[in-house]
């Protein structure tokens, strides 16, 4: 089934198509790739998505919903989180309260709307912020990122900096995830860390794309891997498909001169 | 002497309310604004107006002063949130100088350049409150200043706060969390101005009268300055920070040296402390407050009250047994 699906995606600034009717999709549990040399339009596609930019023309749907011009906030309740390619936490905060923004939407009162309610609520300050702490600690627990809790998230190493990036948008509690890169810096023991964070994600169920330039990483855990090139998709199969792919090969290294 | 004092506090009070406000804006949501003297004068005058021509009591103008700022500050805010740093802080000083020349202009409404006279004496439950004899009305604006506080507080901790927090450390990304930034946004920035209206009654009351000219933009100049010296997203510090540009500027009289020194010495003090804590201490005196959590939670402004009440609840509904 698939959870994910974008209809002749386009994206373009002023005469630069940098997305060409992309008809993109992600199955429902699988980890799905999307890979392509730089310039391709991976990270734009992946902006109209998760609505940080609007697209020129064509649809988004995800699970049952039109999301195309949704604003990201809208998407983000709808299920979809992501991480970004160059880090964006909030760095003057902790840890534990990057995480807890993460739960801000999941976290809000469900009497909404009754005054009576609501002042009740004004005095039970404290267990409320329990809960979203605790919830949260569990999300870092997840990532094995409980220690640094209460560090400043400006002062964490590289590597861990993007793991916190993947636990706070797991705390939004999403069905599907993107990582945008999630791999980039990061030396080999991290990145085989990583890869196991990432199948330990998909084992709960949660739907992952990626960005990744890595191809080992790719090719171990991704169960389909789409290929853009020059804002097109040029091909899309299992890792072992795309690996002997003529016009793949060609993207990437170029094309064998015909002379020779 | 300590008649002098007590004004340095009373003024003192009257701005912390306006630097928690900006505190909220700028501290917590990181918007750079500088439009508190309008939302200061919108107050003044509303309390003013209300009190001079349709006769209603002090008290009762408060919240319609609060009310009114509000609404004005989300009215601006709608359309020139979105711009961002400089360009925020350009179309808001705008805003605060309309607001001033339409107050001096329409002379109907507010008399113009003449201003507003003979405020009635603020009464509480028929205990008069005397501006000149000053512990009444310092106890007066100390309670306003506590309650915001409280008020704020409390807000501040809750995941409001922290959305706040977020959309001033990364605004794509607080979206991507699930905030919606514009809404919350165009409520601290309402948050920011009722709190500059309140400050604004008092103000209107305290002097008896008001004029066009005491709501200048180096109010709002002052009022900034107050939050970045006391340190930024921290609601202690806004009202030390008060205390202390309030002591500053009214030193020399208050020491009896006005005489040696000019008027506008004080904006030269002004520019050396700043300049000296942006080298020095950028955090501001007092730095941004952290929140704790320990296994039993946080530290709420209430829990203490809220235990006590809940205490007394419960010994009660036994007693009824």
């Amino acid at each position: 089934m698939r959870i994910l699906e974008t209809q002749k995606l386009t994206r373009a600034f002023g005469g630069v198509i940098a997305v060409n009717q992309v008809d993109f999709y992600a199955e429902k549990g699988l980890i799905t790739g999307l890979i392509g040399p730089n310039g391709a339009g991976k990270t734009t596609l992946f902006n109209n998505i998760t609505g940080l930019d609007q697209c020129t023309s064509g649809k988004v749907v995800f699970d049952g919903h039109d999301i195309t011009k949704l604003p990201a906030y809208k998407i983000s309740r709808l299920g979809i989180a992501r991480t970004f390619q160059n880090i964006r936490l909030f760095k003057e905060l902790s840890v534990v309260e990057n995480v807890m923004i993460g739960r801000h939407y999941k976290s809000g009162d469900p009497n909404k709307g009754r005054f009576a309610e609501a002042l009740k609520s004004y005095f039970k300050l404290e267990s409320s912020e329990k809960t979203i702490y605790e919830d949260s600690i569990k999300w870092l627990s997840f990532l094995e990122l409980e220690k640094a809790a209460d560090e400043d998230a400006k002062n964490l190493p590289y590597g861990l900096q993007r793991e916190l990036e993947i636990a706070r948008a797991l705390a939004t509690e999403p069905k599907l995830l993107f990582l945008d890169e999630p791999a980039a810096g990061m030396n080999p023991q991290e990145t085989d860390h990583l890869m196991m964070i990432i199948r330990k994600i998909r084992d709960l169920g949660i739907t992952i794309v990626l960005i990744e330039h890595d191809m080992k990483l790719v090719m171990n855990i991704c169960d389909s891997i789409t290929v853009l090139s020059y804002g097109q998709k040029i091909a899309q199969g299992t890792p072992a498909e795309i690996k002997s792919d003529p016009i793949v090969i060609e993207a990437y290294l170029g094309k064998e001169d015909e002379d020779e | 002497m300590l008649s002098f004092f007590l004004l340095i506090l009373i003024y003192t009070g009257i701005y912390s309310l306006m630097a928690l406000g900006q505190n909220v804006i700028t501290g917590y949501t990181g918007m750079l604004s500088l439009c508190q003297a309008g939302f200061f004068a919108i107050g003044s005058y509303v309390t003013a107006i209300l009190c001079v021509k349709c006769g209603w009591g002090f008290f009762a103008t408060i919240p319609v002063a609060a009310l009114l700022s509000a609404m004005v500050g989300v009215l601006i805010g709608l359309p020139t949130l979105r711009l961002k740093g400089d360009y925020l802080a350009i179309a808001t000083l705008g805003l605060g100088e309309i607001i001033r020349n339409v107050i001096n202009n329409w002379d109907s409404l507010t008399n113009g350049p003449m201003g507003i006279q003979k405020i009635p004496k603020p009464s509480f439950f028929g205990i008069e409150i005397n501006p000149y004899s000053k512990w009444g009305y310092l106890l007066m604006v100390a309670i306003f200043v506590l309650v915001f506080y409280l008020l704020l507080k409390r807000l501040a901790d809750s995941r409001m706060g922290r959305a706040l927090e977020a959309i001033r450390e990364d605004e794509i990304a607080a979206g991507s969390m699930g905030i919606n930034v514009t809404k919350y946004k165009v409520w601290a920035f309402a948050i920011g101005a009722a709190c500059a209206g309140v400050a604004g009654s008092l103000q209107a009351c305290f002097s008896l009268s008001v004029t066009p000219g005491t709501y200048t933009f180096m109010v709002s100049v002052i009022v900034l300055c107050m939050v970045v010296l006391g340190g930024m997203g921290n609601f202690k510090a806004s009202i030390v920070g008060a205390f202390i540009i309030q002591l500053i500027s009214y030193f020399p009289q208050l020491v009896g040296i006005s005489n040696k020194f000019p008027a506008q010495f004080k904006q030269i003090l002004f520019g050396l402390i700043l300049i000296v804590m942006m080298i020095y201490r950028p955090q501001g005196i007092m730095g941004r407050s952290r929140r704790s959590f320990s296994k039993t939670g946080r530290s709420c402004p209430f829990k203490f009250l809220a235990s006590k009440v809940r205490t007394v609840f419960k010994s009660s509904k036994e007693a009824g047994r």
